[in-house]
């Protein structure tokens, strides 16, 4: 299970200072923000706009284009089952839709205990052994209902 | 005597159990005081044997797949480690017939060195490339690379050679060479196969592309959804590095080329080169307007070559072994290798390297077995979620980027998605409408609002409301998506929407031709 700081003004600015030598580093200062707290906090925006001398629009911009960026907390742990073509030609569908029975929720959304946050994901590149999916990271292939019910099982424990 | 055993480490044979079989390998070895050596390689490409389990043994490497770890115990008592009989013995890897058909170039070494040992790179025939390359001097590097008939492999099929003369020929105080990991298309990993499998190619190759052009930096741009491919990059350009092959005179030349792997953050479009740069600077995803093309003001304005992870890739093999070599395997202009990639519901899914020609039947019928369902094959996407389906009465349409389009199809980066007959050929439509919605950058009209009118537009026709008027207004949406979009994400939706519906009209509720002409 990933664990992430809480909230920190100063542990934020050491986090973003790590990249400032980079050409174009607010992208991995963002993966690194994200990677410390678990999202990225509404106050980081106006940290990074100062730190690189531009607008907090133009941040608050790259922030909210990537599907990647979260606004909030995630669950506990985080669910990504592929949606895409490949796993979808390989019985997709009734896997996540199985999962969404299963959890009580519809992907993109977290359950009501805030253990599982369950996501669609489009391509782990594991096509040629679909459908897949990632728990907190582990990447999971060849999936199938009982698969599936086990991952769903540790995510809930 | 020490053993020595070869498990995968690439992402697919990791999740389908590879880490829990070292385990288990090492417990069992260990229990019969039997000493073992694992070395974890990037996949041969034989993917539904994964995890592919080989000994080294006096006959060569005897390969067991696919192994799960509760299958270790009985290799170990069925005597494995001398490549023994056992339900799950393959033989010789390269004798089997999925490797035995195959023409491997980009992925000679895949599956076979350790992907972080520089020293394993350069016994298999490494950084000969480079070495010629230095040796010949930028214009001449440039020359041999334009003989081989390389063109790009991201998809637009672009010569590569054209590219890297116009970044030669551009004045500036720097110069950047970008490589497009990218690889967001569904059914396709070759990137990500070669990055896990045999990093330093890519390294060669990059730095060959700098030696050609003037660059003295590269960057990666890879995607968050392939961490095993971030991490065996990074591994490998340390190495790289430290062996002074990167950095300040890279292999005591007096050039100097570094680079670095930048991760993307879930952005389909992002694989679209001119969104590419513009997310490496730190910013949103947008397509840029083109001219000025990237050779001219690409990477923080800078001339910059963005080529895709395979057209780098072949480059060190060209320099090593000379363009004709090259460009004696394929067809018309498409030359060399392709590595086609075969997925979705397809019984031996896997990489297949071969020269440009082969037929999508042979590739999904012969070489991939078939549905993995066992139901028939009712149509494969080729190149993406902009690809178009191509039904089963098209199958002999040959792997070559010309014919692909007089079919009004498209190679893309390779991938191939089968799909059996339950597939719903509406739904697949109205998924490349959605996707393109979800993923557009919002820049330009046509795929902004076109997508999303796409989908209420479909919404409707399976909804059984004017369905003829609805399916003018789709097909005339296509036509504007595609000649007045930006870039290929809104151009090409319509591929996989209008294949859909020319090849499948009795599902879209159209009545089907051949039935107009009987009555």
């Amino acid at each position: 299970m990933p664990h992430y700081e809480p909230w920190s003004e100063e542990r934020a600015q050491a986090v973003i200072g790590e990249f400032v030598h980079l050409e174009g580093p607010l992208m991995p200062m963002l993966h690194a923000v994200q990677e410390t707290f678990g999202y990225v906090p509404d106050a980081v925006v106006p940290m990074l706009a100062e730190k690189l001398n531009v607008s907090r629009a133009e941040v608050h911009g790259v922030v909210t284009f990537y599907h990647d960026f979260r606004h909030e907390p995630a669950g506990q742990h985080v669910l990504k089952l592929c949606r895409a073509e490949a796993c979808q030609a390989a019985g997709g569908d009734a896997l996540a839709a199985h999962a969404e029975h299963k959890l009580g929720c519809k992907l993109g959304e977290t359950t009501a205990d805030g253990r599982v946050t369950v996501e669609p994901i489009y391509c782990l590149g594991l096509c040629a052994t679909a459908p897949s999916a990632m728990l907190d990271g582990r990447i999971v292939a060849r999936l199938n209902e009982r698969r599936l019910d086990a991952l769903i099982s540790e995510a809930q424990s | 005597m020490t053993i020595r055993i070869y498990v995968p480490k690439d992402a697919c044979a990791i999740a389908c159990g590879a880490d829990e079989v070292v385990e288990s390998i090492q417990a069992a070895a260990l229990a019969r005081k039997q000493p073992v050596e694992i070395i974890r390689t990037g996949s041969r490409g034989m993917l539904w044997l994964e995890p592919l389990v080989e000994v080294a043994t006096p006959e060569g490497r005897i390969a067991y797949g696919p192994v799960e770890e509760t299958d270790v115990e009985g290799l170990f008592e069925a005597g494995f480690l001398t490549g023994a009989a056992h339900a799950l013995r393959i033989g010789k890897p390269e004798e089997h017939p999925f490797m035995a058909k195959q023409t491997r170039l980009t992925y000679a070494r895949c599956g076979i060195v350790d992907p972080a040992s520089y020293a394993d790179y350069v016994a298999h025939g490494g950084y000969r490339g480079l070495e010629r390359a230095l040796a010949l001097g930028p214009a001449e590097i440039i020359e041999e690379v334009k003989k081989s008939g390389l063109r790009g492999r991201g998809g637009a099929g672009f010569p590569t050679a054209i590219k890297w003369k116009t970044v030669a020929d551009a004045k500036a105080d720097r110069k950047y060479i970008v490589c497009n990991a990218d690889e967001g298309d569904s059914g396709t990993f070759a990137d990500r196969m070669i990055m896990e499998g045999d990093p330093f190619q890519l390294i060669e190759g990059m730095t060959i592309a700098g030696l050609a052009v003037g660059a003295t930096k590269g960057f990666v741009y890879t995607r968050s959804e392939y961490p095993h491919a971030i991490w065996a990059m990074e591994k490998a350009i340390e190495a790289a590095r430290a062996h002074g092959m990167l950095g300040v005179n890279i292999a005591g030349s007096q050039h100097s080329f570094d680079m670095e792997v930048r991760m993307g953050a879930g952005a389909y479009v992002c694989g679209e080169e001119t969104a590419l740069l513009d997310s490496l600077e730190g910013g949103r995803g947008t397509v840029r307007a083109k001219p000025p093309l990237p050779a001219h003001k690409g990477l923080f304005q800078k001339p910059t070559v963005i080529n895709n992870v395979l057209s780098l890739v072949a480059v060190p093999h060209i320099l090593a072994d000379g363009a004709q070599k090259y460009m004696d395997f394929g067809m018309g202009r498409s030359r060399g290798t392709m590595p086609i990639q075969i997925a979705g519901n397809v019984k031996f899914g896997g990489l297949f390297e071969t020269a440009f020609g082969i037929t999508l039947g042979e590739l999904i019928n012969d070489i991939g077995g078939g549905t993995a369902s066992g139901r028939p094959v009712k149509a494969a996407q080729v190149g993406g979620p902009l690809g178009a389906y191509v039904p089963t009465w098209q199958f002999d349409l040959p792997f070559d980027y010309e014919a692909f389009a007089a079919k009004d199809a498209l190679i893309g980066h390779g991938g191939i998605v089968v799909f059996d007959e339950n597939a719903d050929m509406v739904k697949m439509a109205r998924f490349a409408m959605e996707f393109c919605s979800v993923e557009s950058c919002g820049k330009c009209t046509p795929c902004r609002i076109g997508s999303t009118r796409g989908v209420e537009v479909i919404d409707r026709i399976i909804a059984g409301e004017r369905r003829e008027k609805n399916l003018e207004v789709l097909k005339d949406l296509c036509q504007t998506m595609k000649l007045g979009s930006l870039c290929a994400l809104g151009g090409f939706t319509p591929y996989p929407v209008l294949s859909a519906l020319t090849h499948f009209p009795e599902e879209f509720g159209d009545t089907p031709r051949r039935l107009e002409a009987a009555e």
